[in-house]
């Protein structure tokens, strides 16, 4: 597998999506107040667990077991899920899965007259798949009701976070959101207020439409049973009201027994909002006469994941439990929020997952949209070596960049061929320091360097350079060696 | 003890004064240094930029190099990181056994500055005396790889006349990262802006590190908003005694 884009030398898009993103303040000052708010929570409730080390390895343990089987635990979800009155679909793409959706939206909803509608709750992967346009264009009206996400789809935004979509809002900016959107000709801007208008809006919505649309956070192989966590309590609405369910979820996550919801159970919630439990858990298999709803599909959405599975480094990405915590803790994604990563996974977990599995302009960029710090990795519920993998997949844009002409001669490539060479050859290496050291004279403003050209450019820019010392460390051992051997003979 | 040194190549260039110190400071505790000249650099901007190829060669020459060392001393935490976390890998892709079998007997006797003091020789107080108020910025790799923990802080507290100050939010990365400071330079300077911020908050004239790259980062924050805050890497405050004073 390599990098899915088609661009051939290092496109600029993270850093230039970046730097936009950096210039809203209201933006960043609500990303770093939200995410320090969570990270301090999760702190506290990782703390108090004190096998929380060996959990992980258990998340990591069950993860790494399901993705090696994963044929073996797909074909018994699919037929205990069978079993229990739903049915299986198998998507290869977003296109698939779209199409799937929507004709069975059509067959169940009918030709209804202003189109029909289709309540939504929790499904990140829809997002991957652009699911909510698809059904817009076939005449679909899809309604986002766990609160985070309707906010964005009333302010026409994009998720900015994977667990908290709407972090990057503050509760004014939603206030003037839903009295648009809502019409409402007033509204405080309490907590309350704002949870009340909702709460409103989305039950005509709960108690009218038939459709429900949900994701999963699991699917269990054992039972086929698919089961969602929240903590709003919307997702259970949308579980149980409507008279058909269709569940959108990745392959890869299924678990093979009921028993390994115990382990997710814990790491979830705590990695995620910092909470001990999730508030709502739910689990749903197949159908129940009279009990909530009466057609229960679910949709088995690959879309370059099994591509993944050969490669144990990326197969690793697929373990992601999307707690967010990575987010939380990521100082890049902390300055820029999500919207510069280009896709819906954003961060860390974003910058690994989205150049595996969607092609996009972003996708040679977000490899280096880290610094390497590894406080993913140290917070991430299921071991996900994420700057371990960010460095394999650097190594797979290095290399097709290399077999192009234009990135074998671009000058990050040169400089890194002629470092290479100074450094397995030492005289040559030698000499080069002491000519840096006399070349850098034109370039010195005072006693620093002035501003750089090409890629060194975006240093000077923000800070100082001191110059190269006119003596190197092995210049200095070697006068040293001489002077010493002087005075012993 | 003879310890060799791997002083690290932008140490050797930008930062000659890290391995005079080293050497100060060894050669005080009764040890001898070696520097053997074959030594340039570890690999690491090569495999972090994802030049995987071009880190291979670098690998077999320090291990041709140091193959016979009784202990290596190496004054940076993101090269003593790059060894332990990478090298077994590279071989173990190169199917090189040979290679392999030199990387795991060598890596044992592998020491970043604060281990080598702490852990190999055992000591917290080395003798220096440095008069100042100092920070310290835990670096990523020294934290989070090498698990350094509060190796260098025991150290800085046994130095006479150090007071050390706390630094807010010490964990969090100063934006360096390499190359990544050069490929995305916004996002680096805000990461920069937020750690010199908290320096500057201490109080403190010193900010120490056990990484140069780190602290010429921060160095070139806080000289470039004018701060008269100075940067050490941790040999030379431990380099300095009532002597040098
Ligand atoms: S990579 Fe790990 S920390 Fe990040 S969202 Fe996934 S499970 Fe959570």
């Amino acid at each position: 597998m390599s990098v899915r884009v088609g661009k051939t030398a290092t496109a600029p898009a993270f850093p230039v999506a970046a730097k936009k993103a950096m210039q809203d303040d209201q933006l960043r000052r609500n990303v770093h107040h939200a995410t320090s708010v969570i990270r301090g929570k999760r702190e506290l409730r990782v703390a108090e667990m004190p096998d929380w080390q060996r959990l992980r390895d258990a998340g990591h343990a069950i993860k790494d077991h399901t993705l090696l089987y994963l044929d073996h635990y797909l074909e018994m979800f699919e037929r205990n899920c069978e079993r229990a009155g739903g049915k299986v679909h198998w998507a290869r793409d977003a296109d698939e899965a779209n199409a799937i959706a929507i004709q069975l939206i059509q067959r169940y909803g009918g030709t209804e007259a202003g189109g029909i509608e289709a309540i939504k709750v929790k499904t990140m992967t829809s997002d991957e798949v652009q699911m909510n346009p698809a059904l817009e264009a076939a005449g679909i009206h899809p309604y986002e009701t766990d609160l985070a996400d309707m906010i964005v789809q009333m302010g026409e935004d994009q998720p900015s976070h994977i667990v908290v979509p709407a972090l990057h809002k503050n509760r004014h900016q939603i206030r003037e959101i839903f009295i648009k959107k809502m019409e409402l000709d007033s509204l405080g801007d309490q907590p309350a207020d704002l949870a009340d208008a909702a709460r409103v809006y989305l039950r005509e919505k709960f108690l009218r439409v038939k459709i429900g649309i949900s994701g999963a956070n699991y699917a269990i192989a054992e039972t086929g049973a698919v089961c969602v966590v929240e903590s709003e309590g919307n997702g259970r609405m949308c579980l149980t009201m409507p008279d058909v369910l269709i569940t959108l979820i990745g392959i890869e996550k299924v678990i093979p027994t009921f028993r390994d919801l115990d382990t997710f159970l814990q790491l979830l919630p705590r990695s995620a909002t910092g909470e001990r439990m999730n508030p709502y858990n739910s689990l749903w298999t197949g159908v129940h006469p009279g009990d909530g709803p009466q057609a229960f599909h679910v949709i088995l959405l690959d879309n370059g994941r099994t591509e993944l599975l050969e490669n144990e480094r990326e197969r690793e990405t697929l373990d992601c439990i999307r707690c967010g915590a990575c987010l939380n803790a990521c100082p890049v994604y902390r300055e820029t929020g999500g919207h510069a990563y280009g896709s819906i996974y954003s961060g860390p977990i974003g910058a690994i997952l989205s150049p595996q599995l969607q092609s996009m302009e972003h996708s040679r960029s977000l490899p280096y949209a880290s610094s390497l710090c590894g406080a993913c990795y140290e917070v991430c519920p299921v071991k996900i070596n994420i700057p371990e993998t960010l460095i394999h997949l650097r190594g797979r844009v290095v290399r097709e960049n290399q077999e192009t002409f234009l990135g074998s001669i671009a000058p990050e490539n040169l400089g890194m061929q002629l470092a290479a060479h100074l450094f397995t050859h030492p005289d040559e290496y030698e000499m080069a320091q002491s000519l840096a050291a006399i070349g850098q004279k034109p370039l010195m403003r005072g006693d620093l360097i002035g501003p750089l050209p090409g890629l060194l450019g975006g240093w000077t820019k923000f800070r100082d350079l001191a110059p190269i010392p006119s003596q190197s460390f092995r210049d200095w051992w070697k006068s040293r060696e001489k002077q010493q051997h002087k005075e012993a003979r | 003890m003879r310890i060799a040194l791997f002083v690290a190549c932008y140490n050797d260039t930008l930062f000659p004064r890290t391995g005079i110190a080293v050497t100060s400071v060894l050669e005080r505790l009764g040890h001898t240094v070696e520097f053997p000249m074959q030594q340039t650099c570890c690999g690491q901007m090569h495999y972090n930029t994802g030049y995987h190829n071009e880190a291979l060669p670098l690998l077999r020459q320090f291990v041709e190099t140091f193959r016979h060392a009784e202990a290596v001393c190496v004054p940076s935490a993101s090269c003593v990181a790059m060894m332990r976390e990478h090298y077994e890998l590279m071989a173990q892709k190169e199917n090189d056994e040979i290679l392999l079998a030199d990387v795991r007997a060598l890596l044992p006797r592998i020491y970043e500055f604060s281990e080598l003091l702490v852990d190999c020789l055992g000591l917290e107080d080395v003798g220096a005396y440095f008069p100042y108020k100092v920070t310290y910025h835990p670096s990523c790799h020294s934290l989070r790889m090498l698990h350094v923990a509060d190796k260098p802080l025991r150290l800085l507290r046994k130095v006479k006349g150090l007071e050390l100050i706390e630094l807010a939010n010490r964990e969090q990365c100063c934006g360096f990262g390499g190359t990544f400071a050069v490929k995305n330079p916004d996002v680096s300077a805000a990461m920069l802006k937020e750690k010199t911020t908290a320096v500057e908050g201490t109080g403190a004239s010193i900010c120490a590190a056990l990484d140069n790259s780190c602290l010429m980062q921060i160095w070139g924050g806080l000289h470039r908003e004018g701060s008269p805050i100075r940067t050490m890497h941790l040999a030379e405050i431990l380099a300095e005694t009532e002597a040098t004073q």
